[in-house]
Order: structure tokens, then sequence, then C-alpha cells
């Protein structure tokens, strides 16, 4: 039986997409990152898992520009990261999506802030509209959609500015479990056929060992990476069978055992 | 409304409250109050005649520059305020002040600093309506969803594009709120200055009409008055009504 190896030694000789490097974080009085390293190896997902409040979020907008740390650097193709870049797209937990337009606007919205002309922008939303399977709501409004169609469109929104780096903060937390079980078979796929690289943060150590080639396990505040996890014989595997694979519940029961001391 | 089960149309409970008006007024228990039929007889000679024309057009001149002001300064102000802490802590108290101080008191002040002419009457009318304008304003910037404000950041908004694109459309709701009732203020902003600065526009015929106790013609223009206040107001909760799909939804 195949274990999960634990040290990423295969790391070193792909390359890497997005590193932090020492990185530190405190909000007044709250340290919430201390000292963080870790690598994000191109065109794989890794899952960011760790006990809430942990500074996962924090770490993905760092990563995102969206947040300076207090110390540290975070480097996306071999550039220091100093802000927002178009190198970079985020998927929002609460979807982030416009009330007041449409969803082909939204979908657009990325493209229309970098400056593409409407046309162009609009045919690019249409071809990822329909690649998400929202074909026929170009015109509808976030409020006439379902929870698991608002995210469709939030994951839309961040393909279609062809970003290398996905940055995922908990995207399928607030749809019902079909739509995320679909979710996760959408997003395997998507890690197979796109050649990005994927920052996804989870709950869930299912959800985790599903989607990813690497699970980096945060430790609880000031956050570090405690250990990194590569369930590596999984992705061979076809995605009906993931469940049932012994490589895949014996990943879990393992995180669930490394956690659990955190919890209790 | 529904009366033992027929629909009656909106506001049909002014019809019984003009009932009313026209029995007080065919009574003569007063001469302030002639009966409604004759205000509304007197209200068709007035509207025909040149000094009401000119003060339409003079009110309405003083009401929209103010109007127009109030908005285009108190909007931005508001954001602003609503974005920045700073700008917030040192703006916030004066505008708490002029919402609630009596403005008819400072006019006197306006009048020395400005004259006595058009420009003290706009100012005036300006001051009136703005506050609101800014206080709803911020309050719709801070409620705005803070992952709005990061996804735009995240795709590369510039301070401005977040400005027109993100904070002014997710504080829509309650700009129009604040709108309207600046626009109902600065009504009264504009008739205050009228009556107090120089008399012009309906201020002077007002003046005119209560010194020669011509009743009928007093009542017949501030009909007019109300009836327009009420419209602009309406039209106002209309536009508010388009934007209210998403006001609970941010
Ligand atoms: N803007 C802020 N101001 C002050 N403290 C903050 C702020 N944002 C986050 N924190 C604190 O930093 C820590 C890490 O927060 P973060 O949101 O990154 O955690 P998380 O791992 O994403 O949690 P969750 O799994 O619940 O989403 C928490 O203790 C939180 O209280
Ligand atoms: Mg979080």
């Amino acid at each position: 039986m195949a274990m999960p190896q634990t040290k990423p030694a295969p790391v070193a000789t792909t390359d890497i997409a997005v590193s932090a490097r020492s990185v530190s974080k405190t909000y007044g009085e709250t340290e919430a990152l201390r000292d963080m390293t870790i690598e994000f190896p191109r065109g794989q997902l890794t899952s960011l898992l760790g006990p809430s409040g942990c500074g996962k979020t924090t770490l993905l907008k760092i990563i995102a520009g969206l947040l300076e740390p207090n110390s540290g650097t975070i480097e996306v193709n071999g550039k220091p990261v100093t802000g927002p870049g178009e190198d970079r797209a985020f998927v929002f937990q609460d979807f982030a999506l416009l009330p007041w337009a449409s969803v082909m606007r939204n979908v657009a919205f990325g493209l229309e802030l970098r400056g593409v002309a409407k046309s162009e922008r609009e045919a690019i939303a249409a071809k990822y509209i329909a690649d998400v399977g929202l074909k026929g709501f170009e015109k509808s409004f976030p409020h006439e959609l379902s929870g698991g169609m608002r995210q469709r469109v939030g994951l839309a929104r961040a393909l279609s500015v062809n970003a290398d780096v996905l940055l995922m903060d908990e995207p399928f937390s607030a749809v019902d479990e079909q739509t995320r079980r679909k979710f996760q078979e959408d997003l395997l796929s998507l890690v197979q056929n796109e050649n990005k690289t994927f920052i996804f943060v989870t709950h869930s150590i299912e959800e985790a060992v599903y989607v990813s080639d690497q699970i980096a396990l945060l430790l609880p505040r000031p956050s570090r990476v405690s250990e990194i996890i590569r369930p590596s014989g999984l992705r061979m595997k076809d995605v009906d069978n993931i469940r049932r694979d012994p490589e895949y519940l014996d990943t879990v029961d393992r995180i669930w055992a490394l956690l659990r001391s955190y919890v209790e | 409304m529904t009366l033992y089960g027929y629909r009656l149309p909106a506001m049909s409970s002014l019809i019984l409250w003009g009932l009313l008006w026209e029995a007080i007024g065919q009574m003569e228990v007063s001469f302030f109050v002639p009966p409604l039929s004759e205000v509304i007889v007197t209200l068709f000679e007035v509207v025909q005649t040149s000094a009401f024309q000119k003060a339409l057009w003079e009110t309405a001149y003083a009401f929209l520059a103010g109007v127009f002001f109030s908005i285009v300064i108190g909007i931005p102000t508001g954001i602003l305020m609503g974005k920045n802490r700073l700008i917030d802590e040192l703006l916030l108290p004066w505008v708490n002040i002029f919402l609630s101080v009596p403005l008819t008191a400072l006019v006197p002040v306006l009048m020395v600093l400005f004259g006595f002419g058009m420009t003290s009457i706009i100012i005036t009318t300006t001051l009136f309506a703005i506050w609101i304008i800014i206080l709803n304003a911020r309050v719709g910037v801070m409620q705005i969803n803070r992952s709005l404000v990061d996804m735009a950041r995240s795709f590369g908004a510039s301070p401005w594009d977040a400005f027109v694109k993100i904070y002014f459309w997710a504080a829509l709701p309650e700009i129009l709120g604040g709108v309207r009732i600046g626009i109902i203020r600065a009504v009264k902003g504009v008739i205050i200055g009228q009556l107090l600065i120089s008399i012009v526009g309906f201020g002077a015929l007002f003046e005119l009409y209560s010194n020669n106790f011509l009743m009928s013609h007093f009542w017949a223009v501030l009909l007019v008055l109300f009836a327009l206040a009420f419209s602009i107001s309406e039209l106002l909760a209309m536009l508010e009504r388009r934007v209210a799909y998403y006001a609970a939804k941010r």
C-alpha cells in the first residue's frame, strides 16, 4: 500500500510558482502569522488546512497583494509581490459579486478593470460563462441565482482574467453538499486541464485530500506550517474511485489525528 | 387602502381632507380659510399671471442650483468620509452640528457675507440640503461589503475605479434616500431664503398676498408648492425603488 509521502521530495525538481519566505503578520496585538515559509509548485493545487483563525485568509490576502506582511517576502514567478497583479486572481468565500450588475458584467469585471474593450471582454466572459455551465444566465442578476450558481460566476470571473495563480478562500463553503461535490470534481479537471497554480483554503479534511496535490497543515496562531502532505497516488486515480481508495482514507485519518490535538 | 371591499385609489384620504377644508371654508369660520373650491379657482388664475411665472422661475433657479451644489459636493464628501477615518473624524462633528442647528438663524450671517441676492439664497438652499446627503452617503459607504472592495483591488482597480464602480453603486440606495430628504429640505431652504434674504420669488408672492389679505391667492401658491415638493419626492422614491432590489443584498 502506498503511504503518502511526508517529505516533499519532488518539489526540488518541479518549478515553484509561488513562494512565501519568513512571512509574519500581526494585527495590532494579534499575531496571525509567524515566520511562515511555504512553496507552491506550478500547475498543482495546494490546500491550506488548519484550525479556524489560524491565518489562512491572511496568508491568501498577503499572496494576493491585498495585505502587506510585517516582514518576509512573497514571490510569484520569481518576482516579489508588492500589490495585486495580473498574475493572480481571487475567488471569494462570499462570492463578492456586484449585486447591481448582470452575470455578464460580473464575469467580465476583472477584464473591465484591466481596461479590455467591451466587445472583447464580453466575448471572453461568454466563453467562461458557458464553461462553468451558466449559459443562458448572462443577463440574470446575482440575487436571481442560487449560491452554487453565484460561486460559478465568481469562478468564471477569476478564470476569465487568465491569471497563473488562482487563490481560493473556502470557495465551496457556502454551497450545499451536492453542489460542493460537483465543484470538487470540476476543480480536479480544472487543475488537470489548465496549467494554473491553485492555492485553496478549506476547513474540510476530506475536501483537501480529495482535490489536493499537496496539503499544508497549519498550526494555530501564530501560524506556521506544521506539515506538508502529498497524497500523490490519488491524482492518478479516476475521480469516482478516490473516496474509496485506501490512500484517501488513510490520509484523511492521518490528518485528523494531527489536527485533533488542536481541537481538544 | 380598501373600504367595504372596494380598492380606493392612492391618496384618496386627501379627498376627505379636501372636503373637510371646503366645509370649514363654507362655514366662514375664519377669513384665513377660504373654501378649497375658491382656492382652486384662484390657483388657475394665479398660475397664468406673469408674477407667478417669474416667481416660479426665480425659485426653480435657486432651488436647482442649491440642490445641484449639495449633491455634487455632498455625495463625494460623504463617500470620502465613509472611506477615510481621518477625514471622517475631522468633518463628522460639523456635519452633525449643521444637521441639527436651526439654519434659519444662520441666514443673517450669510446675508452679511454674500449680500442680499441670489447667491445667498442658493447658499441657504445648499445648507439646508447638503448635510443629510453627506451623512447618508457616508453611512452607505460604511456598510459596504469589504470583500467587494478587496475583489476590485485584487483585479487591479485604481482608487478612482473603486470610487465610481464600487463605492458609489454600493452606497446608491442610501445616497438616493439622502438626496430625497435633502431635496425636501431644499424646498424649505429656498423659501426661507426668499423670505429672509431678499423678498423675491415665492417669498415675494407670499409677502404680497398676506399683506393684502389675499388668502385664497396665498393658499393657491402654497398648494402649488406642496404639489411640486411632493412630486419631486415621489419621483425620487421611484428611483429609490429601482435600486431597492439590491439594497438588501449587498
Ligand atoms: N482585520 C483584522 N483585524 C484584526 N485581527 C484580524 C483581522 N483579520 C484577521 N484577524 C485575526 O487574525 C487571525 C487570523 O485570521 P484569518 O482570517 O486569517 O484566519 P483564517 O485561518 O482564515 O480563519 P477561518 O478559517 O475562520 O476563516 C484571527 O485570529 C483573526 O481574529
Ligand atoms: Mg478565513
